[in-house]
């Protein structure tokens, strides 16, 4: 079974957790034999990943499906964790992952967030930036410059 | 009607290409091009310099934490390896039009002003007034003569 978890404790916490809902088995019928950590086989690409999920909202349970761009499997999991906290605060325990798929073909982006970065020579400008030096002092003779 | 002469704004893009300054972080003031990019907020940047101690390894990077420069490398494949990117790096010369930049200049002047110890500060003061001065007397010369 392949599971996101932030340690190997809450791993095999949570494949118990899957397994009895696949299976009438108990932790204390059954023991964990290895535990592989999967490291990402080219963590220096960028990687478009799509993600099926299920989550308990407070009024009941969704399925969904969500884009992200991402150099790992890993971070795209992570990502998904951050961004269903923020857009409709679910926390860790109210949301399984089904699938993890690796989106190769442009094709398959089904998302517009995600697809708006695939156009080819896909160029920005940077117009208003507060540098950080800008905010060091209280009072300055200057207006910053945001001009970049 | 008067006539509206309008200008294409030209904004520093980012680009697959683009060289850019880090700042902040462990890398920082170091030179790196961005090689693919990955989201609004996020660039993956390669900085293949032969020198080790300007190198930067190839990560993905928050534009937060970039300062766009007007070099940029041209034709520079999306997602393209750092074997690729080195060879384009050499190729268009980044590192020496870097350091005739005025920008880099100043950035080393202010490096050095800043390793200087009191007393150096004193002689720079000294030498300072002492070019003041000279500039002033011909001033005065030059008006006395008006």
């Amino acid at each position: 079974m392949r599971i996101f978890a932030p340690n190997t404790v809450v791993a095999k916490s949570r494949f118990w957790y899957f397994l009895m809902k696949l299976r009438k088995v108990k932790k204390a019928n059954g023991e964990i034999v290895s535990l592989n950590l999967i490291h990402e086989k080219r963590p220096m690409k960028v990687k478009n990943f799509g993600i099926w999920i299920r989550y308990d909202s407070r009024s009941g349970t969704h399925n969904m499906y969500k884009e992200y761009r991402e150099m790992s499997r890993t971070d795209a999991v992570e990502a998904l964790y951050q961004d269903m906290a923020a857009r409709h605060r679910s926390r860790f325990r109210s949301i399984h992952i089904l699938k993890v798929v690796e989106l190769e073909k442009s094709e398959d982006v089904k998302r517009p967030y995600i697809k708006q970065l695939l156009t080819k020579d896909l160029k920005f400008p940077l117009p208003h930036r507060v540098s950080k030096a800008a905010g060091t002092k209280l009072f300055v003779g200057k207006r910053p410059s945001t001009f970049y | 009607m008067g006539d509206a002469e309008i200008k294409a704004s030209s904004w520093r893009l980012v680009e697959v290409g683009r060289v850019a300054l880090i700042h902040g972080g462990p890398s920082d003031g170091k030179l790196a091009a961005i090689v693919e990019i990955i989201d609004h907020k996020r660039a993956l940047i390669d900085g293949p310099s032969t020198d080790t101690k300007t190198a930067v390894p190839r990560q993905s990077i928050a534009l937060a934490q970039l300062i766009l420069t007007p070099l940029v490398l041209e034709k520079l494949p999306r997602g393209s390896r750092t074997g690729v990117v080195k060879k384009q790096w050499a190729a268009a010369g980044i590192e020496a039009k870097w350091q005739e930049s005025a920008w880099a200049k100043k950035r080393q002047q202010k490096e050095r002003r800043r390793a200087l110890t009191d007393f150096e500060r004193f002689k720079a003061m000294r030498l300072r007034k002492q070019a003041r001065f000279e500039v002033r007397k011909s001033l005065a010369k030059v008006k006395a003569s008006a």
